[in-house]
């Protein structure tokens, strides 16, 4: 799959929509508390809108239970608080962020589910593209910027519901020309966010040293995307593309497809079980002959 | 978080673009004098008789509802294998200005929007470019499935001139066509500016051989019907149209780019074998098999037998396994978990309970209130009950192919075995 054409960027103006992980579940095994890794992404952002006064930073936050929208840069009430110690994007965005957890934590408790789940990266993915669509795209330029902790993947199946969801919104952002950038917390790379930044031509970062991270932050997503092709940017260390197969959901670099729904196996079966075609044995005298003709 | 005005990114550049929002977006500087040109045909009575530039937003979402009730209507095997040549008449024809700037410049600006849209419909599926001038008909492009390569041709030189020949161009594609694998549908479209066709031999003939190996040709006229195209689309089972402006043309044109509901019968369902290599570092380098040269950067492996190649998909030069990438099949499954159309909220229940009613689109926060804070018309998703503007409504379903409101919420996701 070839990675999105680049289009031709006019301007340094930035609309920047930030996705954060703030799945509390994550965060508290973490050797980066999360009161750390905030203070981080506040200086980042600040940064990001003092570059140019026509920058727009959007933070969604991605928690466990749902996701919303926590911050605002065009929205920001601009009067800071407590004697102006602390600067407006601080307060207005630790004061929603508050909210949302409070209210992530209460879903939480009355869902009765136990046990580790992801983030809903499909969720505030698609948010965030649906809020892109407001913005002039030919006076700006907007990206997406993930910064997640941890990802629990079940494998690209069809059977992960997760997995679609995402896709469809990878693609649907290749399609508007947004890239989307993902910065990774955690030990082994993210298939996905590495094929979501692949895909859409953003950048794909693991970050090494976690006491760095605004540097890494400010250095690498912080560039607008016209200055980007001046850099050297982070290169791509791989992208897995291996897919499952949908009878073992085990991971397969070779197998057989459904000609009719594209549904994934590991071996020859008689008929496809997503959409029951029934597999002709003909096909194959068929194929020979034209293979002969070659 | 409900006030729409003040999101604008830039207001002055917006005030300057009010009037021509809707039309007047991203249209080129001789578009936009056509479209002034026009200027009455965007004015409509109201009751009592003034005129009033039509509500597009509410036009745009009628077009689209009914193009979802369509689309439902008639659910068909998305997954389908297709193998299409797109045949450009470039005759002397193809130089009449009566489509601005010509019938060429139209031809191909909307041929690319074509060519993205079919690959983003049919993953799998092949396009050859094939072009005829001087009654002679020349290969643009072979079969292949990236849209680059294809999109780069046509931004070549396209010069018109001389006769043009339908029989020339089916022979050629009838030869082409002939290789492929059964389990592909082949197709024709051709793309028709001629008002005759200069042809070599017998063209009925070529007709029959064409019906005989099922390949479906369909022709989008220019200029006006012609009986041999009509005849070429009855007996092959394609569709033949005329377009009376640029708009219909473009609307004609990506009529083709989901598979025909006929073909399906013709299809043969199958296993394909195929390999799903994965993308070596970008500081690696090796020699691929597909243009024998050293080459710095990422490229694929092939799993079978370790061959280089650079691009997917592709065929495997060593082993003959066909390489494809996860995420070019994904592109297809939303069709396998279609999205469900959003329901219109009434305006009783609107005008009753607009307090009550969320303020803001749940995907991208703008106010549902008008002006005098009455309530705009809107969608509500049936299973997350979450409300949509009509703009977010067409995104979702024609491109996101997501509900943001189902996929922000947890229900009953099984729960994450391993870390990966
Ligand atoms: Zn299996
Ligand atoms: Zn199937
Ligand atoms: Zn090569
Ligand atoms: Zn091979
Ligand atoms: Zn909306
Ligand atoms: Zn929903």
């Amino acid at each position: 799959m070839a990675p999105a054409p680049s289009k031709l960027y006019a301007d340094d103006v930035s609309l920047l929509m930030v996705l954060l992980d703030t799945n509390p579940l994550f965060w508290t095994s973490s050797y980066l508390p999360f009161s750390n890794f905030l203070s981080h992404v506040l200086s980042f952002l600040n940064s990001i809108l003092l570059l140019n006064q026509l920058n727009q930073v959007v933070v969604i936050a991605t928690g466990y239970n749902h996701c919303d929208y926590v911050f605002d840069s065009s929205l920001a009430t601009n009067q800071g608080s407590e004697n102006g110690r602390m600067p407006a994007l601080c307060y207005d965005l630790l004061q929603k962020l508050e909210e949302f957890l409070v209210k992530d934590e209460q879903l939480h408790k009355e869902g009765s589910e136990k046990g580790l789940a992801s983030s809903l990266l499909s969720g505030s993915l698609s948010m965030a593209l649906c809020c892109i669509l407001f913005y002039d795209l030919d006076i700006c330029t907007a990206s997406l910027c993930l910064i997640f902790r941890r990802f629990f993947d079940q494998g690209h199946s069809i059977h992960n519901p997760g997995y679609v969801a995402i896709m469809n919104s990878i693609f649907s952002a290749q399609r508007s020309m947004v890239p989307i950038d993902s910065c990774y917390i955690g030990s082994n790379n993210s298939a996905f966010l590495q094929q979501a930044s692949y895909i859409t031509g953003g950048v794909y970062l693991k970050p090494q040293q976690l006491d760095g991270l605004f540097q890494y932050l400010s250095t690498v997503f912080a560039t607008d995307l016209h200055s980007r092709t001046f850099l050297q940017l982070p290169k791509s260390v791989g992208v897995d593309f291996r897919a499952s197969c949908f009878c073992h959901k085990k991971t397969i670099d070779m197998g057989y497809i459904c000609s009719v729904c594209l549904s994934i196996f590991c071996k020859h079966h008689k008929k496809c079980s997503t959409c029951g075609s029934v597999f002709g044995q003909a096909q194959s005298d068929n194929e020979s002959a034209s293979n002969l003709k070659r | 978080m409900n006030n729409g005005e003040e999101r604008r990114l830039n207001g002055e550049a917006e005030e300057d673009d009010d009037e021509d929002e809707g039309n007047g977006r991203g249209l080129e500087a001789w578009e936009r004098t056509y479209a002034d040109e026009r200027s009455w045909e965007s004015l409509q009575e109201d009751e009592s008789g003034r005129l009033r530039p039509i509500d597009n937003k509410a036009l745009y979402h009628a077009q689209y509802r009914r193009r979802l009730r369509t689309a439902s209507a008639t659910r068909i095997q998305k997954g389908l294998i297709r193998y299409l040549f797109v045949v450009i008449d470039l005759s002397k024809a193809a130089a009449e200005m009566d489509f601005r700037p010509s019938r060429r410049a139209v031809v191909a600006k909307h041929v690319e929007v074509f060519i993205r849209e079919f690959f983003d419909q049919n993953p799998l599926s092949q396009i050859g470019l094939v072009t005829i001038k001087d009654g002679v008909t020349n290969c643009l492009t072979d079969l292949g499935g990236s849209p680059e390569s294809h999109v780069k041709a046509l931004m070549g030189k396209l010069e018109c001139s001389g006769e043009s020949s339908i029989q020339n161009a089916l022979d050629l594609v009838h030869g082409y066509l002939n290789q492929i694998p059964s389990y592909g549908h082949r197709e024709v479209l051709i793309l028709y500016s001629a008002l005759s066709t200069c042809d070599p031999g017998d063209i009925m003939e070529t007709i029959q051989t064409c019906k005989k190996s099922k390949i479906r040709c369909s022709v989008i006229g220019l200029s006006a019907e012609i009986f041999i195209c009509k005849h070429l689309c009855q007996e092959t089972g394609g569709s033949y149209s005329v377009a009376l402006d640029e708009s219909h043309f473009k609307e004609l044109i990506l009529e083709h780019a989901p598979p025909p509901p006929a073909i399906a019968e013709f299809a043969i369902a199958n296993l394909i074998k195929m390999g799903f290599p994965q993308r070596a570092a970008e500081s690696s380098i090796a020699i691929c098999s597909c243009h024998k040269e050293a080459k710095a950067g990422g490229g694929y492996t092939c799993p079978r037998c370790k061959a280089r190649v650079c691009e997917l998909p592709t065929e495997c030069r060593t082993c003959g396994l066909t390489l494809i990438s996860s995420p070019h099949l994904a592109r297809s499954y939303h069709h396998l978990f279609p999205i469900v159309p959003f329901d219109e909220v009434s305006l009783s229940l609107l005008n009753d309970l607009y307090r009550k009613l969320p303020r803001a689109c749940f995907g991208c926060q703008q106010t549902l209130l008008g002006a005098g804070n009455k309530p705009c018309p809107r969608v509500s998703c049936p299973k997350c009950k979450q409300h949509f503007c009509l703009d977010c409504d067409i995104y979702i379903h024609e491109s996101l192919h997501n509900c943001p409101g189902c996929e922000s919420a947890r229900h009953s996701k099984p729960v994450a075995a391993t870390e990966e």
